[in-house]
C-alpha cells in the first residue's frame, strides 16, 4: 500500500491542481493576516472559509481523482497487489496531499507572521487538525460515491449534493427543527445534531476553543458545558475518527467486490 | 495451468458468461475468439481477478484464485485499451511497474530497443500517440519473465514493423515454454501465431481445438470463412 500511496502522491504533486489549491491557501493566509492584522481574528475568518471549502475540495478532488485514474487503477489491478491496498493507497494519496496543501499553504504565512510566539498557536493547530480531519472524511466519502457510480456525471452530481447537504442544507433542517420544537427541551437533540455532522462538529470545536462561545448565547453555554469537558472532547474526537474510519472501511469493502 | 469450472458472470441483467468450462495446458499459444460481446474480455478479466465471477471456480497451477492476489505475479497482462496516468513519463511508468513487481528479472531495455521507444522515454504518457502507447503497453507486458501471458487485442494501433516484432516476440516467448492467451479480431494474425483456438459464443465455449479441426467441422477451406460461418449461422 505504501508504494501505491507514494505513486498517488507523486502523481498528484505533479498535477497543476495541487499547486492551485496550495497557492490559494497561501494567498488566503497572507491576505487575511494583512487585512486583520491580528492572529486570532484571522483564525476565526479562516475557520469560516475552511469549514466550507475543505469539504468541497475534498469531495471534488476525490471524485475527480478516482475517475481520472480509472485506467491506471486497471493497470494496477492486473499487478500482484492487493485490491484494498490499491484503493486505500489512492485514497490516502489524495487525502494526504490535500492536507499537505492546506497545512503548508496556511502554515507558511502564519509562521512568518509569528504564530509560534503568539497565544493563538493552539487555536491555529486545532484549525489545521480539523481541516485535515475534514479532508480525510470528505475524500473518503467521495471515493465511496465514485466507487458506487460508474457514470461520472452521476458521481459528480452525488458528490456535490453530499457537500451541499452537509455544509448548507443540514444546518437549515437543523435550525428549522429547533424552531419547530422550541416548546420541548432540546439540549440533547442539539448536541447530537451537532455531533452527527462532521462540519458542524468541527465548527463548534473551533468556536469553543476560540472562547467566543458566549456569542452563541444559551446554546453556547450548553455546548461549553459538554464539549469543554474531557468527556466531550473524547466523544467528539471519537465521532470524527468514526467519520474517517467508517467510509474508509466502506471503500475497502466495495473495492473487494467491484468488477473492473 | 488454467482451469475454469462452470464460470458464471452477470452484469446486472446481462448474463455474459454462462457456465464456462475450460482447461488450458501449460505451454503454447491459445487464441480466444468470439464475436463482439461474447465475453472474451470478461473471461480474461476473471482469470486476472479484475472481474469477480458470480459462481464457478478458477484455478491457476492448481490453486484457487478467489481472494488471492499473489498469483498475479505469475501473469503478464496486456490490457485492451492502453491508458496510463498522463502525468508520468514512460521511464517513470516502467520504473514504477518494476518497483511494484519487485524481485523479478526484467528485460525492459531490450524491448525498448526493439520497439524503438528511446526517444519517448522522457515524454509524458499523455502526449503519446495511440500506437506508441500500445508499444509501451507491450513493453510492460513482456518485460517480466512470467509463465503466463495474457494479451487482449495486442495488435491495435501498431504499424507493420511493430506488428512483425510483436509476432516474433510472441513466438520467442512460446519457445521458452510459456502459456500465452490472445484475443484478437484479426484472423490472419491469429492464424499466423497459433494453431489452438477457443471459440466463445454467447457466454459458453462453442469450440476448443485446432484451426484444422474447426475448418473440417465447418466445412470451410480457410480460417476466416470458418469463423464467419459460425457467426452467420448464429446471426440467423
Amino acid at each position: 500500500m505504501i508504494k501505491i500511496l507514494k505513486y498517488s502522491c507523486y502523481d498528484l504533486l505533479r498535477s497543476r491542481w495541487s499547486y492551485v489549491y496550495f497557492a490559494f491557501y497561501l494567498l488566503l493566509g497572507i491576505v487575511l493576516l494583512f487585512l486583520n492584522n491580528d492572529l486570532s481574528k484571522a483564525v476565526i475568518t479562516l475557520m469560516n472559509v475552511i469549514i466550507i471549502l475543505v469539504p468541497l475540495i475534498g469531495t471534488i478532488f476525490g471524485v475527480m481523482y478516482y475517475y481520472n485514474s480509472k485506467e491506471f487503477t486497471e493497470l494496477l489491478l492486473a499487478q500482484p497487489v492487493k485490491r484494498s491496498s490499491i484503493f486505500l493507497g489512492q485514497y490516502l494519496g489524495v487525502a494526504l496531499s490535500l492536507s499537505m496543501s492546506l497545512i503548508i499553504g496556511l502554515g507558511v504565512p502564519f509562521i512568518f507572521y509569528g504564530i509560534f510566539r503568539s497565544s493563538a498557536i493552539w487555536d491555529f493547530s486545532l484549525l489545521l487538525i480539523t481541516g485535515t480531519f475534514l479532508t480525510l472524511i470528505f475524500t473518503a466519502l467521495a471515493f465511496n460515491i465514485a466507487l458506487y457510480n460508474e457514470n461520472k456525471i452521476k458521481g459528480f452530481g452525488y458528490a456535490i449534493l453530499l457537500w451541499l447537504f452537509m455544509a448548507v442544507i443540514y444546518d437549515g433542517i437543523f435550525l428549522m427543527s429547533l424552531i419547530a420544537f422550541e416548546e420541548y427541551p432540546l439540549d440533547t437533540f442539539s448536541l447530537v445534531g451537532t455531533m452527527v455532522n462532521p462540519i458542524d462538529l468541527s465548527r463548534v470545536l473551533i468556536l469553543l476553543k476560540l472562547d467566543i462561545s458566549a456569542l452563541l448565547g444559551y446554546t453556547g453555554a450548553l455546548f461549553q458545558k459538554f464539549f469543554g469537558t474531557n468527556f466531550g472532547i473524547v466523544v467528539s474526537s471519537v465521532m470524527l475518527l468514526l467519520w474517517v474510519l467508517v467510509p474508509t472501511l466502506l471503500i475497502k469493502r466495495k473495492a473487494g467486490k467491484k468488477d473492473f | 495451468m488454467i482451469s475454469l469450472k462452470n464460470l458464471h458472470k452477470k452484469f446486472g441483467k446481462n448474463h455474459v458468461l454462462k457456465g464456462v468450462d475450460l482447461e488450458i495446458e501449460r505451454g503454447g499459444i491459445f487464441a480466444i475468439l468470439g464475436p463482439n460481446g461474447s465475453g472474451k474480455t470478461t473471461l480474461i478479466k476473471s482469470i486476472l481477478g479484475m472481474v469477480i465471477p458470480n459462481s464457478g471456480t478458477i484455478e491457476i497451477e492448481g490453486k484457487k484464485v478467489k481472494k488471492d492476489w499473489k498469483y498475479r505475479s505469475k501473469i503478464d497482462y496486456l490490457p485492451q485499451i492502453a491508458n496510463f496516468p498522463a502525468n508520468l513519463t514512460v521511464k517513470e511508468l516502467i520504473r514504477m511497474i518494476k518497483d511494484l513487481r519487485s524481485n523479478k528479472s526484467v528485460d525492459d531495455e531490450r524491448l525498448i530497443e526493439l520497439f524503438k521507444l528511446e526517444p519517448f522515454l522522457t515524454k509524458k504518457l499523455g502526449n503519446l500517440s495511440g500506437g506508441t502507447k500500445q508499444k509501451v503497453n507491450i513493453v510492460l507486458a513482456f518485460m517480466f519473465d512470467s509463465p503466463l501471458i495474457i494479451l487482449d487485442e495486442p495488435t491495435s494501433g501498431l504499424d507493420p514493423i511493430s506488428l512483425i516484432r510483436l509476432k516474433e516476440l510472441i513466438t520467442a516467448e512460446k519457445e521458452k515454454g510459456k502459456t500465452i492467451l490472445i484475443t484478437s479480431h484479426i484472423m490472419s494474425f491469429v492464424e499466423e501465431v497459433t494453431n489452438d483456438i477457443v471459440f466463445l459464443l454467447e457466454g459458453k465455449i462453442y469450440f476448443k481445438g485446432s484451426i484444422l479441426e474447426l475448418k473440417s467441422k465447418t466445412g470451410q477451406p480457410d480460417f476466416e470463412h470458418a469463423i464467419a460461418s459460425i457467426l452467420s449461422n448464429n446471426y440467423d
